[in-house]
């Protein structure tokens, strides 16, 4: 199976722009989402495949839109820029949850609703009178999805948690850091425990949508954020599981239970490059020499000698590296000559080139370097949205998948405090719930 | 009831990014046929032989990962060299309502299933492909696991601390997320299914779904031009969104023993006097500089060496217990047999279900994070030895007699 017919069948062309005809899987389900960090995400995932997602708030806004960073670093509750992508393609009202009125109209929405998204502390809403179970048998089609650090019922139901505390007590720390031990094992960036509960949130939604497809029937959902990391960890849980090992953490690669080696360049504008898999096959090493031919390098790098040995023998197995000392140099050869073409190359032209190749290569990327890319942007993943108040088109993440015949969506920026307070006022007809209006920042 | 019950799944995944995916609607019910080939062994999927192993014995039926990520499916063999072969998937398609995969980029296409040809098959068939750059774009023909996955998406980079090289995650983060999203792009489209009928091929590129993890970081850019690769950044130990002081990582009593917390706010920090301005050597937290947010954001390299050294003579554990009892966010760094064993937040939460595997034994496996009071999942069979279902799907399911299913294996087809 040779790669050029394997590639005949791939297209390189960007992608076309969804059909605006086509509406998003979950349009015309209302979700209602009662605002907090923790489950943000997962409300994002289900507006942005087309779910009409209504986010109350308490009178005075939620604590979130005062999470930096700011547009423009102004301070600004209606300028957070956490608060516009857990936000955005949502609707929102403001209610007081710890009025009777505000109750009422709550209740009244989430009878309009199919799908309620909280995370609130267990026992919070039930003490308010907003109990689920109840309106889970006035409205037996509801699906309630609730989002805690450690689940609804288990013991630790009330200990308080951030991102931080839940990925060092649930594994994801132990496993993340440097080889030096010294240096404190660290947390992953960009908030993952949150993201990880969310993931599982939605998926436990969709399984319940499919069923009350199927009998008419809603349910509730419990998600534990600890859970959710503590299998979100790969071979440290079930190693663990399996063989009662435990895996230390390493430099920029797989936490171990025996530590790895790996070979890593100083790229010619200076980033940390892993240099991959050094070649064992004869194609791989025709590859490689073919490489640093293309390049005009066969004189700089003197390791073509022993490649083309490695060819010749028709590549090296590893099994024998200790019987022949020929078989480790051919081997440290190729090493060798990956870290010289890496420490020559930027790491964008060594990543890419090698690829181009078939040589599986990294580049790490900054994320901001993800969205200027050739490849994200011939997806179409970077997707700008207007915003009419800061005078300039925003650029934001896109979709985690496409789907071409009911396509991911960014139709409007987070909403303003109470943008959409009419929505508390119109009874839902039908299933027609989608909402014309254009929003507008 | 089991919610899925009522959906098959003809399933091509492989190693953890795709079989976690199907893994998940396995637990849920969906009947997942997993679909190996004989000649290799299965071996296209390389967690079949590779540790961690429960004890001495090796080899493609004792492979620790593979039998985790497995679970609740069948297996079967199939030879898609062989004309007879590609009639018998022809067959399994056209009843089965998700063809999922997670090749390298067109490789299904090449073994003759292009989506054009499973629709052809099956009308209202839903595809998801899901490998590391997608099937449409410049770099779809590229090569990546987990780790590349991380580095081309952001998630390496921003993992780490300021002067040092990116930390990573430390395992592959996106393997897991490449199934679960894998398992949300299949659910979404078995519900637009429902609603209109009409099935479709979803396109999921693994670095595209890591790149929506990072969105606050990204808007920080396009926004305000503030990349994170500038000076001092990451240090993803600490919080800048939003911005706590103190958060960080501090060592603890023992070798190699580490204790979080995280200050989210001035209760937060009042709590914390209470704690480290009782002990003898914690009158450093009366400082009034540190009341406040600002002043704590401000000297944070100071507070953090406090901190640093007041837990380093205490036990994880110990710590925790009295910040948890003060309502603030202070946990252990937990081992893997920490959490596993002793922590009633997994524990009763039946997070590490048992099963019997026909050739390791009694084994225990991830559960789901999720729990549902009507369809909750169920974990109970473990992960099929290689063609261990071939009698009940190509005999059961798909009605061939047991002369037949003989003179395929004869033939080397299953």
């Amino acid at each position: 199976m040779a790669r050029a017919q394997i590639g005949q069948h791939l297209s390189t062309d960007p992608l076309e722009a969804p059909d605006p005809a086509r509406p998003g899987p979950l349009t015309g389900l209302r979700v209602v989402e009662l605002a907090g960090e923790y489950a943000a995400f997962c409300g994002r995932l289900l507006a942005d495949y087309g779910a009409e997602v209504i986010l109350v708030e308490p009178p005075g806004g939620a604590p979130q839109r005062w999470y930096e960073p700011f547009v423009d670093d102004t301070p600004d509750p209606e300028r957070s820029l956490w608060f516009w992508h857990y936000h955005a393609n949502k609707f929102g009202v403001r209610l007081d949850l710890d009025d009777a009125a505000g109750r009422d109209a709550f209740c009244d929405l989430v009878a309009s609703a199919d799908i309620v998204v909280e995370s609130e502390p267990p026992g919070r809403l039930a003490a308010l009178g907003i109990d689920d179970a109840d309106l889970r048998t006035d409205h037996p089609g509801l699906i309630w999805a609730s989002v805690t650090p450690f689940g609804r019922t288990t013991s630790r139901a009330h200990e308080p948690a951030t991102d931080l505390t839940i990925l060092a007590n649930a594994g994801p720390v132990w496993s993340c850091g440097y080889d030096d031990h010294s240096i404190p094992p660290v947390r992953g960036g960009g908030n993952q425990a949150y993201h990880t509960a969310c993931i599982h949130a939605a998926i436990g939604i969709l399984v319940a949508l499919v069923h009350r497809d199927r009998t008419g029937i809603g349910q509730f959902v419990d998600v534990s954020m600890h859970a959710a990391s503590n299998v979100t960890t790969e071979f440290a849980s079930y190693g663990w599981l399996v063989a009662g090992t435990t895996v230390q953490r390493q430099t920029c690669r797989h936490a171990s239970v025996h530590p790895t080696q790996t070979t890593v360049a100083e790229s010619a504008d200076g980033r940390y490059q892993p240099t991959g898999v050094p070649p064992r096959s004869a194609r791989e090493f025709r590859i490689l020499i073919d490489w640093i031919d293309d390049l005009g390098w066969r004189d700089d790098i003197p390791q073509v000698a022993l490649l083309e040995v490695g060819e010749e023998r028709g590549g090296v197995n590893m099994a024998d590296m200790f019987d022949d000392p020929l078989v480790a140099e051919i081997f440290g050869a190729g090493r060798d000559a990956l870290v010289a073409i890496a420490s020559r190359l930027t790491a964008y032209e060594f990543f890419e080139q090698g690829q181009r190749r078939g040589i599986a290569l990294p580049v790490i990327y900054a994320p901001e370097e993800v969205m200027e890319d050739v490849h994200f942007r011939a997806r179409r993943f970077p997707t700008t949205l207007e915003h009419e108040g800061i005078g300039r088109p925003v650029t934001y993440t896109g979709a985690p998948f496409v789907m071409d015949a009911s396509p991911w969506r960014l139709q409007r920026h987070a909403p303003r405090l109470g943008e959409h307070q009419d929505l508390l006022d119109r009874r839902r007809s039908g299933t027609t719930t989608r909402h014309d209006d254009k929003g507008g920042r | 009831m089991a919610a899925l019950s009522h959906l098959r799944i003809c399933d091509f995944t492989g190693q953890l990014a795709g079989a976690g995916a199907t893994r998940t609607l396995a637990a849920f019910g969906a009947q997942v046929i997993k679909i190996e080939d004989p000649v290799t062994e299965g071996r296209w999927d390389i967690l079949r032989g590779m540790e961690p192993f429960v004890d001495d014995r090796r080899g493609i039926e004792f492979g620790g990962g593979f039998q985790n990520h497995n679970v609740e499916k069948l297996g079967i063999t199939l030879n898609l060299r062989t004309e007879r072969g590609r009639e018998l998937l022809t067959e399994l398609v056209r009843i089965s309502d998700v063809v999922a995969e997670n090749f390298a980029a067109g490789v299904l296409a090449h073994l003759g299933f292009p989506y054009e040809r499973l629709r052809e098959i099956r009308e209202d068939v839903i595809y998801v492909s899901n490998c590391g750059f997608g099937h449409r774009g410049p770099y779809s023909s590229f090569k990546t696991w987990g780790p590349i996955v991380q580095a081309c998406c952001g998630l390496t980079f921003t993992s780490g601390l300021p002067d040092l090289p990116p930390a990573g995650w430390g395992y592959s983060y996106m393997d897991h997320h490449g199934g679960n999203i894998m398992a949300l792009a299949i659910l979404m489209a078995l519900v637009h299914r429902n609603r209109t009928g009409e099935g479709q091929w979803v396109d999921m590129s693994c670095t595209d779904a890591g790149a929506t993890l990072l969105g606050p970081v990204v808007l920080d850019y396009t926004v305000n031009g503030r990349p994170a690769r500038r000076p001092g950044s990451p240090y993803s130990s600490r919080s800048d969104s939003p911005a706590m002081a103190p958060h960080n990582i501090y060592p603890a009593l023992g070798d190699d023993e580490w204790f979080a917390i995280a200050c989210r706010d001035d209760d937060d920090w009042r709590a914390l006097v209470q704690i480290f301005g009782a002990s003898d050597d914690g009158e450093w937290a009366h400082d009034p500089r540190h009341t406040t947010r600002s002043g704590r954001l401000e000297h944070q390299d100071e507070l953090d060496a406090r901190i640093a050294a007041w837990c380093a003579r205490r036990d994880k554990f110990a710590m925790q217990k009295e910040m948890i009892a003060a309502n603030v966010p202070g946990v252990a760094v937990q081992r893997p047999g920490e959490r596993i064993e002793d922590d009633p937040g997994t524990t009763e939460w039946g997070l590490w279900p048992w099963v019997e595997h026909r050739a390791m034994g009694r084994v225990r496996v991830d559960g789901l994070p999720v729990h549902l009071s009507e369809t909750d999942w169920r974990i109970e069979r473990a992960a099929p030895l290689l063609g261990q279902d071939n009698d009940l799907v190509y005999g059961g399911i798909l009605g061939l007699t047991d002369a037949e299913i003989g003179a395929l294996r004869a033939e080397g087809v299953i």
